[in-house]
């Protein structure tokens, strides 16, 4: 059987019967594909055993870079390129030069970052994306399940094991 | 695990579900509009049209249009500017500096809040663009773009350049910001269309599936955002003020203005969200998720604003009197006595005085009172600004040229442009966008909702 095109998904009301169902369905032997939710449910990544995510340090990074650029490009352009005596004081005063710093540091911090999560997850305005359930966006939570991945566990024990953890329903979806 | 308080009232009130949320947010979206939302779209846009008569009068002949003079060079357009500034500085507080402190009341109005944010940005923005008198060589007054000049760069030790990169930062961040929360409730929409709405709100949700592991990066891209928009939005005011506290003018040249100006900032802003929260909650039948609960928050955040600044009036005087600088002195009481009295008495009435009404339960916590405190509380604080910069310009060091402002209908007109802009672009945001963050609201639907607490 091909991998990710068939698969099990056990439909969940509640986010807490959610969690244990995800610990329980692990323990069990049995790979989940992913989980959708309509909202944020907290501590369903460590559950599901995924590692933090690394964006804080491209923001880090980003941050850093931003503020190299800013500085650079004032010492040039006041110090090197065009040096002007403005009220008597030094061209190339740093402390002149935080606040712009200061801006493009948290302009580049938040762009980069941002940046790096649409393209790590996928999201463009062009994406398709694989809808699972219509009402994942609105009230239900879905653990898909791989049939490929799991084929030792076979597809009626899957649906016994979601059934027993509380998913409401189970059902079946293959795509293209 | 649910978590039950006696304590807290509950968040969201009528005992929604899950789907009720997806439900009351999303109607408006997809409903036809409704007469009152076709008038209000009427008026913003009649108001735009004809405040742009003003604009392109001014754009075309020059800010001599205005009721400016060689003494008085900053009037209506840098009042407008820090008024419209201001009011933009809520938004931020209630999305970034509440999630960092795990407010969730924040939850049902920061949609609505950023985007106010963004639109008074816009508004704001204009005003430094068209003062400048001939806008379409401000590329080269404002940017640090290579010229024929021989690259004469633009003046990096100027608070006015500090602030054209704060308030570009602060814009930018903030419409990100925006969107980023605006794709989950997207997708919910996405999924509940068809035809042509499906296809547009399928673009915009940018391809959202709602996995776990997009979640737990988007929390974490907003926990980010939200530390960098903190001092951000603080540094926007604080840079504003710079324009007026790094010079030399009496009244202007107080190291007090950057905080001050902040607490103005989200007094004023906290003001506008209200008024325009009270309209919408009503319009769109929103009291279950905007609740009084909400409201009697916000008040509380204004009426600590409110005292602030205040105190920093009270205390800009003092240090004028201990300063013992003439000039100092001169300015402050000119503002409260000289001819501009009236303006200085309409600002202490409307900011310091009225919001201690709020001190009343009764008061903060009835919806009438407060909206019509907070239009109040946006008229004096229209004042502080007009009495900062009007006042301290009009008697300068040499009494001969001592003058009087008077706004001429551009002026006037140029001001309601801003108004017609502002609310055209809010009450398209209105329609066509979901008001209330529902993956959000959906969160704490579990553990803040009126069902769980009985």
């Amino acid at each position: 059987m091909e991998r990710d095109k068939n698969f099990v998904l056990g439909v969940f009301e509640d986010e807490d019967v959610l969690l244990e169902a995800v610990a329980k369905v692990r323990g069990s032997g049995v790979k989940i594909h992913e989980v959708y939710s309509p909202f944020p449910v907290h501590g369903l990544d460590e559950e599901l055993g995924y590692k933090r995510s690394k964006l804080p340090i491209a923001a880090f990074l980003f941050g850093m870079l931003g503020t190299c650029l800013a500085l650079t490009m004032q010492f040039y352009m006041m110090k090197i390129d065009w040096p002007m005596i403005i009220g008597g004081k030094d061209h190339a005063g740093l402390p002149n030069f935080i606040p712009v710093t200061f801006e493009l540091t948290v302009l580049l911090a938040a762009f980069g970052m941002v940046g790096v999560f649409m393209i790590t997850s996928n999201l463009k305005p062009w994406a398709q994306p694989r809808i699972f359930d219509l009402r994942i966006t609105d009230d239900k939570h879905v653990m898909a399940i791989d049939l490929a991945t799991n084929a030792a566990v076979g597809e009626a024990q899957i649906g016994d094991i979601l059934k027993s953890c509380g998913a409401s329903e189970v059902n079946k979806k293959s795509f293209e | 695990m649910q978590v039950t308080s006696s304590v807290r009232e509950p968040l969201i009130t009528g005992g929604k579900t899950l789907k009720d949320v997806t439900h009351d947010v999303s109607r408006q979206v997809e409903g036809k509009p409704t007469l009152g939302w076709i008038l209000g779209l009427l008026v913003a846009v009649g108001t735009l049209l004809l405040g742009s008569l003003a604009l392109v009068a001014t754009l075309w002949e020059g800010i001599g249009m205005w009721g400016l003079n060689k003494t008085i060079g900053w009037a209506w357009d840098i009042t407008n500017f820090v008024w419209w500034v201001g009011i933009g500085h809520a938004g931020t507080l209630i999305s970034a500096v509440l999630l960092l402190f795990r407010q969730k009341w924040r939850m049902a109005i920061n949609r609505a809040a950023e985007a106010m944010t963004i639109f008074a940005v816009i508004c704001a923005a204009m005003f430094p663009v068209i003062h400048m008198g001939r806008p379409w060589l401000g590329a080269y007054w404002a940017l640090p773009l290579p010229n024929t000049f021989g690259s004469l760069w633009v003046n990096f030790n100027s608070p006015l350049l500090w602030d054209v990169f704060a308030i570009s930062t602060y814009f930018s961040v903030s419409l990100v910001f925006w969107y980023i929360g605006l794709i989950p409730d997207f997708a919910t929409i996405r999924d509940r269309a068809t035809g042509l709405r499906k296809t547009i709100y399928g673009a915009l949700s940018f391809g959202w599936d709602g996995a776990a592991k997009t979640w737990s990066r988007y929390e974490s891209v907003a926990l980010i955002l939200a530390g960098l928009a903190t001092p951000l939005v603080l540094s926007v005011h604080t840079i504003v003020s710079f324009d007026f506290a790094t010079s030399v003018i009496p009244g202007w040249h107080t190291t007090i203005f950057p905080p001050y100006f902040v607490a103005g900032a989200i007094f004023s802003g906290f003001a506008m969200v209200l008024t325009l929260m009270i309209i919408t909650r009503k319009v769109f039948k929103l009291e279950d998720y905007i609740t009084i609960g909400h409201i009697e928050l916000m008040n509380i955040v204004i009426i600590i604003t409110g005292s602030i600044v205040g105190i920093a009036y009270i205390t800009e005087f003092f240090i004028a009197w201990y300063s013992g600088v003439a000039a100092e002195q001169y300015a402050f009481m000119n503002r409260a006595f000289g001819p501009y009295a009236w303006a200085y008495w309409s600002m202490m009435t409307c900011n310091v005085i009225s919001p201690q009404l709020f001190w009343f339960k009764k008061i903060r916590t009835s919806i009438v009172a407060t909206f019509a405190l907070s239009i109040v509380v946006n008229i004096g604080m229209w004042f502080e600004r007009f009495v900062i910069i009007v006042t301290s310009l009009h008697r300068d060091y040499l009494p001969s040229s001592w003058a009087m402002f008077y706004p001429t209908l551009s002026d006037v007109g140029v001001y309601l442009f801003t108004f017609g802009l502002f609310f055209t672009l809010f009450l398209l945001f209105a329609k066509f966008f979901p008001v209330i963050n529902m993956a959000e609201v959906k969160s704490i639907v579990k553990s803040s909702s009126e069902k769980v607490n009985k």
